[in-house]
This record gives structure tokens, sequence and C-alpha cells, in this order.
């Protein structure tokens, strides 16, 4: 049974997507037909959409993304535990644990502030070159390191900028209730902080993901590096193509999947 | 009458005029000069002191010989800097020649064109004092067993993963710089160069690098031959081949080559 104004949004919603429909069509279309009337287009073409070169790096780009992919899941863990240290430390209330303080915010300012690649060299090459001995020079462990440091200090300011969007009036109800200073923390502020900030933290991970090729500068083969060495044998640039919609094929379904957690949590909360 | 030479030359260039119907009128970027690129930095023996204009080095002085073989005055020669990305990118191109020891393969013939070959170059292996003290030979039961490193934009690393077929996977650079920094914080064994490049790392950049030995370029199904790169379907290439033909018969290019490149003597060939 549906009502009149059932009916007229219906119609509404029809009319919208046409609209929203064509315009893309059109767009596209555009896009089709102009971009190859370029007069460069065969050039770039060759250079970049090069489909025997796509089909014949693929499968070794794939295998190399797997190292990619064991630095990330390494790495996160331990950007989690430490920016959330990080982040406690930062927030931490008691005058005796000022130091910690202190700490935090150099921490903070410092990771944060240096440009990944120049830590990734620093700690990449400067760390072993003290003369550790094989594996424990390996450019994975070190490089794993500056990732790990740098991108805990962006996580300790995500995590802290929830803590501190935690109504005061929670850690209020938290004491009257007789939960300890530790336990306000762990119960009822951090469980809302952190919720609040996944899509930030999401972002993180985007990012996280795609900054582990800095890792090639250092030796690593990842995706990014064999796309080089593809690039530089084969003389064209469609390798990195490949390695591109490698690494859309992950993050993409990443994002939309933090917003459906994101709505999820919304719709739960109205 | 060398100066009256010199300055009739001089006029000519100024001019920016050579003998009418040379090979290469009209077929440079700008009329009456010759666009030459190199590295950002130039390396020795290939550029002297990142200087090319200074003609000293190997590649310097084989781009002026080829050059004045073409009818281009010292002073007609500009020099450009470009990346490798930069030399094979599909748009137009800054230079009319790029001389930064491109190895010539048959993938990258088809994107760009190549010169004659100026220069046929051994690979060699660089390490370090440490490595070879511990008992590493040039042999390649003794090369297999080495941690390996090679720069992502040459041709080293089809040449170790397909004829040394290290035990371990090789470590992939930028540059010499960074290979050098990885060998020295002991995170690799050995490096593939060309034997000009290896011998100058081995010697300016490391404090304990050792050149082990060479490949025999002529034992190689595909040596490694240096040519000069340019733009896809380039009306200069006849011009540029025939160039060297002639630096080639005449000797010169053999006599520039033992000029700038002489210290490869006495690198054990690797057995």
């Amino acid at each position: 049974m549906t009502t009149r104004r059932a009916a007229y949004e219906a119609r509404q919603r029809r009319r919208a997507n046409l609209l929203a429909g064509g315009s893309t069509a059109v767009v596209l279309v555009l896009l089709i037909v102009l971009v190859p009337l370029a007069p460069g287009w065969e050039g770039v073409q060759a250079s970049f959409f090069n489909a025997e070169i796509f089909a014949r790096t693929f499968p070794d780009l794939l295998s190399a993304f797997l190292i990619n992919i064991a630095i990330f899941a390494w790495s996160v863990p331990l950007i989690a535990a430490l920016g959330l240290a990080i982040a406690l430390a930062r927030g931490a209330r008691a005058p005796v644990l000022f130091p910690l303080r202190i700490f935090g915010a150099i921490y903070v300012d410092l990771f944060r502030g240096i440009p990944v690649v120049l830590l990734v060299y620093l700690v990449g090459f400067g760390i072993p070159g003290l003369g550790l001995p094989r594996p424990w020079n390996s450019p994975y462990i070190w490089g794993t390191v500056a990732l790990v440091l740098t991108y805990s200090a962006y996580v300790a300011e995500v995590l802290r900028s929830g803590i501190e969007s935690i109504h005061e009036s929670q850690r209020n109800a938290a004491v009257c209730l007789g939960l300890s200073e530790r336990d306000t923390m762990r119960y009822v502020v951090l469980p809302q902080a952190i919720r609040r900030v996944v899509p930030a933290n999401m972002n993180m991970l985007v990012a996280l993901q795609k900054d582990v090729a800095l890792l090639s500068f250092i030796g690593p083969v990842e995706i990014l590096r064999q796309a080089g060495i593809f690039k530089s044998l084969l003389a064209n640039f469609t390798p990195y193509v490949a390695a591109a919609v490698i690494f859309l094929c992950v993050t993409v379904p990443a994002t939309r999947y933090a917003d459906y957690l994101m709505n999820r949590d919304r719709n739960a909360r109205t | 009458m060398k100066t009256i030479l010199t300055a009739t030359l001089l006029t000519l260039s100024a001019s920016g005029a050579f003998a009418a119907g040379h090979c290469a009128a009209g077929k440079t970027l700008t009329e009456g000069t010759l666009t030459i690129a190199t590295g950002n930095p130039a390396y020795y023996p290939w550029v002297i002191d990142d200087a090319p204009e200074a003609k000293q080095g190997f590649e310097a002085a084989v781009a002026y010989a080829i050059a004045g073989e073409m009818g281009f005055a010292d002073d007609a020669v500009t020099w450009v800097r470009t990346s490798f990305d930069e030399a094979i990118q599909p748009g137009a191109k800054n230079f009319d020649l790029n001389m930064q020891q491109f190895s010539i393969t048959a993938d990258r013939d088809r994107v760009v064109d190549f010169s004659a070959p100026y220069y046929t170059a051994p690979q060699a292996v660089m390490t370090t004092v440490e490595t070879v003290d511990a008992g590493a030979k040039p042999t390649m039961e003794s090369l297999k067993a080495m941690k390996w490193g090679v720069v992502a934009s040459t041709t080293a690393l089809p040449v170790v993963t397909e004829t040394i077929k290290p035990t371990q996977s090789p470590l992939v650079y930028d540059d010499n710089a960074n290979i050098t920094a990885a060998m020295q914080a002991g995170q690799i064994d050995a490096a593939l160069f060309d034997l000009p490049t290896a011998l100058f790392t081995a010697a300016v950049l490391m404090d304990n690098g050792v050149v082990l030995g060479q490949f025999d370029p002529s034992a190689a199904e595909s040596p490694d031959q240096f040519g000069a790169l340019m733009p896809e379907g380039s009306a200069l290439k006849e011009c540029v081949d025939e160039a060297l033909a002639a630096l080639t018969a005449s000797g010169e290019l053999a006599a520039i080559e033992a000029e700038w490149l002489q210290a490869a003597v006495g690198v054990p060939l690797i057995k």
C-alpha cells in the first residue's frame, strides 16, 4: 500500500538516479572520446597502458606485494600499541607524571616533523651502520622501526584528540561510580574515544599501506621497487599502473569497509 | 694560422651555421646547436667533477667528439640534465642526445632510439676488504653465497638473478650512494656495477671497497653496451651512428677510452 507521499518520493528518487546516471555517462563518454584525440595519446598509451607489458609484469608485482602486506601486517600492532602509549603519556594528569607528558610531546613533535623518507634512511642505514651483526642489521627490521616511529606519533595525536573529545561529565560519572583513574580510562574513556577516531585511523592505515613502499629505498624489493625495476628494464611506465591497480584493490575495499562500520555505528546510536 | 682558424670557427658557430647539407642540419632541437643530456649528478669517470662542459671524463669527451664529427663546434654544444625516467617518458624531450651509461636492450629500443654502442662495459663485482678477508673469491661458487645489492635502473639485476643465481634474493637500491651505505651497514656483501663505476665506487666512495673481479664481456651472451639515447624515431640517429663509425674507424674512440677508462687492467676475470 503506497501513500501519495511514498509514490512522490519514489518518483523523485527515480528522477535523481536518472540525472546522476546521465551526467556520469556524459562525462565518461567525453573522457573516452576526447582523451584519445590528444596528439600525444598514442605515446602515452604505449608508455602507461601497454596491455602486453601489464600482463607480463602483473604476476611478479603481485608476489612482490606480499612483502608490502607482511611489513604492513607486523607494523600495525606495533604502531597501535606505541601510539596508544604515547597518547596516554601525553594525557597523564598526575603532577608526578609531568616528565612523561614532556616526553610524549617531544616524541610527537620530533617524529611527526621528520619526513618519513629521511627517517627510513637514518634508521635503516644508520643504526645497522653502528656495527650490528646479521640478521639484526636487516633493512626489514630497521625500516619497520622507522615506520613505527613516524606512524605512532601520528596515531598518538589522533587518539589524544579522541580522548580529549570525551566530555568531562563521563569522567565525573565514572568517579562517582567509584572507578579509579585507571579504570575510568580503560572502561569509560578509551572505548568511546577509539570508536570516535576510527575514520581518522583508517586514513592512517591507507597512508601507511602506501608508505610501506618507502622501505624500498633501503633495499627490500616490494611492489613499487619491482615496478621500478620493470620500468627501467622495459623503458615503460605500465608496471606502475599495474602496481596502482593492485594498491586500489586493497585500499578501496578497506575504505568502504570503514565507511560501513561508521554508518553502522551512527545508526546504532540514533 | 691557428688563430685565423679559431676565429673562423668562432664566427661560424656564432652565426649558428655549418656546412650546408650536413646530416644534422634541421634535425636538432635548436638549429645550429646540439643539446646533450647527462645525469644529475654525472659521475666520475663518465664526467669529471659533474661539469661536462669541461670535456673532462669519458662520456663528456665522447659527446664532444661526436658533436665535432657532426659539424658542431664545441660552443655549439649545450648540456641539460635528465633523470632516467625523463629520458623514457612519452612526451617531447628536451635533448637531442642523452648519454648516461644507458645499456642498449631490445625492450628499451622499442620505446626510444639508441645510437651504435660507444662502450662495451664489463660487469664487475665490488665488495669490501672484510668480505674478501672472510674468504670471498672471484669464482661463481663464492659469488652465489653472497648477499647482493644492485641499482634498480641498471641491467645488473638480471645478471645477478640469471647468471649468478645467489642463494639469497638481492636487495635493490636507487643509486650508488645507497649501495655504499648498505654495504657499510653490512646489509650486503657485494654489488654489481659496470667496471669503471665499480672502480670509482670502491676507490672513492668506500673506505674499504675492493673490486673482486669482472665478467668477461666477450663471453657474455648479451654484453652490456652503452649507447646514446634519442627520442623514438629521431632523425638524428643515422647522423650520430655515422659519427660514431667514423670515430671508431679513426681510432679516436679507442683513444678516448684509453685516456679515461684505463685503470681497468689488473682486475681478475670471474671463473
